[in-house]
């Protein structure tokens, strides 16, 4: 589903990696592990389609991610790649419900707030619909950008150190959020990591560390 | 939700830098139309006025003085002239047309003014009832002169003596109220029209009391010449002004010499003397404008201050938009909206501001209507206004979009 052919990027001008191959199917989740500093946040954003690479390709699919143009690429990143990120960034003039109409209007699909409530609902945030964002927890805002990135039923879910602001309960109970949604979503998930306490949640891992 | 909707929200969640902006937006176009409205009525009320007269022809003294008296109705007269010098100018061949006029009187601040039919003719005015004056003490009244003072047709009046109505009045002969004028926006709108000797008659009551005594009461007296031309009258006569027209561009070059260094009369041009009373005001109105940009530069450079702060704190939510599918263009777009947003409802604050406060300064001073000012009208160029506001805001914008075009998703998100 995800196939990734002779990646060369740099994070730093000092170092280079490289992955010649690798394929992540239908289903299967992925852990990026690595320190702070080990390029995994850049991997991750090349397979986000936020950053083009030094080299290589990244299919999807069958879509050879950085053949698209700016626009078609921003248009296929807001229908098929869902991003949570380690600060829920959210738009705080906003509310919930504005916050992911949003997502729907940028990707250019149909606005349905149908859709929004049932997403919200399954992460028990149904009663905070018409909240401003500044009211909520931090632990509501997290859910809430994770409610935004599945919205759009994306193929891939892509998390950038979701659970290293979070206590133990809190990150073992995201990560297992994220999989459970993107298994109801049928999405590939891929996490990048250096929190110890979860790096053996997948089988699939990458560990930029040994590299 | 759409861009404009987005922009909307931002602009709605800093309330206080919003009315700020907007009311800095405002004041300035306010001041803008509030000249553009007073100049545009003005000259174009005077531009009504002097039309159809080519001359002034008066007692010497100044020449813009002359012209505000005996045209526009606002100044005291220079004095009189000799109604057989006048007589003897319009025999002129240069001459096409003269209508006399006698001021001197008013009632209730409205003036009386000594003239023939053509006066009426000039001003293309027509009768909304009754007729124009024929006999002596018969007048013709201006159409706010009968809605402000309640006359009707069958009234009668005592005139007063001067131009303001605190003067003494002529208590031995009073006006009857022949005819209404329909309303015309020109000066007619605010006199009180009757025959040269009418005036001549109640000014010699007050002169020689006892003579004409015997003449009180009795059957009225047709004018001598209400129709047109000027009147007969004794070798005392006097009358104010003359407005005259002339047969040629010729009567242009020769008669104001001719009249200033051969007579006793002074000649004044009512274009000239209009346009030098423009070219004075001029100066002011410039000043007033030059502050009153000066205000919408500093509302555009206050627009684009808190636009730059905001887009610093706002790069997340940029690169965010960016991650979410928004294109580079779409948050360029984003960010001039707020712009426009905020400076066109500046602009429409300032269509009220402007227009509420020419029609509240029109309330206060009197005279104003007289010159036939209102706020309550659109004039020309008000359009360009909006333009210069929805221009401020893309002006004010246009670096702040561009930055925000530029967001680098990755470096900012990589951020954290």
């Amino acid at each position: 589903m995800i196939t990734i052919e002779n990646l060369n990027f740099g994070y730093s001008e000092k170092r280079l990696l490289s992955i010649s191959h690798m394929e992540i199917k239908e289903k299967q989740h992925l852990m990026i592990l690595g320190k702070s500093g080990s390029g995994k946040t850049t991997l991750l954003h090349i397979l986000g389609g936020l950053l083009k690479p030094v080299q290589g390709k990244v299919l999807i699919d069958d879509t050879d991610l950085y053949s698209l143009s700016g626009t078609e690429m921003d248009k296929y990143r807001g229908q098929n790649i869902g991003l949570v990120f380690q600060k829920a960034h959210l738009i705080s003039a906003l509310t919930v419900k504005d916050n992911l109409l949003l997502a729907q209007y940028f990707s250019g699909i149909p606005q349905d707030t149908g859709r929004i409530k049932e997403v919200l609902n399954t992460l028990n945030l149904g009663e905070k619909l018409n909240s401003k964002v500044r009211q909520l927890s931090q632990g509501e805002q997290q859910r809430v950008t994770i409610a935004r990135a599945l919205l759009n039923k994306p193929r891939v879910l892509l998390a950038d150190e979701p659970t290293a602001s979070l206590d133990d309960d809190n990150a073992n109970s995201v990560i297992q959020l994220l999989k459970e949604q993107a298994e109801n979503h049928n999405a590939s998930l891929i996490i990048a990591t250096h929190d110890q306490r979860v790096k053996d949640a997948f089988d699939l891992q990458l560990n930029l560390n040994e590299q | 939700m759409n861009l404009f909707l987005l922009s909307w929200k931002y602009i709605k969640d800093k309330p206080l830098n919003t009315f700020l902006n907007v009311l800095l937006m405002g004041l300035g176009i306010a001041i803008i139309l509030v000249l553009l409205i007073l100049n545009s009525q003005l000259e174009e009320n005077l531009a009504k006025n002097k039309r159809g007269v080519d001359l002034v022809v008066g007692a010497k003294g100044s020449p813009l003085q002359l012209i505000l008296a005996n045209v526009y109705h606002i100044d005291f007269p220079t004095g009189n002239i000799k109604l057989d010098e006048a007589k003897a100018l319009t025999r002129n061949r240069q001459v096409k047309s003269a209508i006399p006029l006698a001021l001197g009187d008013n009632y209730q601040g409205f003036r009386i003014v000594g003239t023939n039919h053509d006066y009426v003719k000039l001003y293309e005015g027509s009768l909304a009832s009754g007729d124009l004056w024929k006999y002596n003490l018969e007048c013709t009244i201006g159409t706010n002169v009968a809605m402000q003072l309640g006359l009707k047709i069958g009234d009668e009046f005592f005139g007063a003596h001067g131009l303001s109505d605190t003067d003494l009045d002529h208590d031995e002969a009073s006006y009857k109220v022949v005819g209404i004028l329909e309303p015309s926006n020109s000066a007619l709108d605010n006199l009180i029209l009757t025959n040269i000797e009418s005036i001549w008659q109640v000014h010699a009551h007050t002169a020689e009391e006892g003579e004409e005594e015997a003449d009180h009461d009795h059957e009225p007296v047709l004018g001598s010449a209400y129709e047109t031309g000027l009147p007969e009258g004794g070798p005392d006569a006097e009358i104010t002004s003359m407005l005259i027209q002339f047969r040629s561009a010729m009567g242009a070059v020769v008669m104001p010499r001719m009249i200033n260094s051969d007579t006793n009369m002074q000649a004044a041009s009512p274009a000239f003397e209009t346009q030098r009373l423009f070219s004075l005001m001029g100066i002011g109105v410039n000043m007033i404008k030059s502050f009153a940009y000066i205000i919408i530069v500093i509302a555009g450079l206050s627009i684009f201050i808190s636009l730059y702060n905001a887009l610093k704190d706002r790069k997340y939510d940029l690169a965010i938009m960016r991650s979410l599918g928004a294109s580079k263009s779409k948050l360029f777009v984003h960010v001039i909206f707020e712009g426009i947003i905020i400076t066109t409802i500046g602009g429409v604050l300032g269509f009220v501001l402007g227009h509420g406060l020419v029609e509240f300064l029109t309330g206060l001073y009197e005279k104003s209507e007289a010159i036939g000012i209102s706020g309550m009208v659109l004039v020309k160029g008000e359009f360009y206004v909006l333009l210069i506001s929805i221009g401020v805001g893309v002006l004010a914008s246009i670096l702040p979009a561009f930055n925000a075009y530029r967001t680098e998703i990755s470096k900012v998100l990589a951020q954290e």
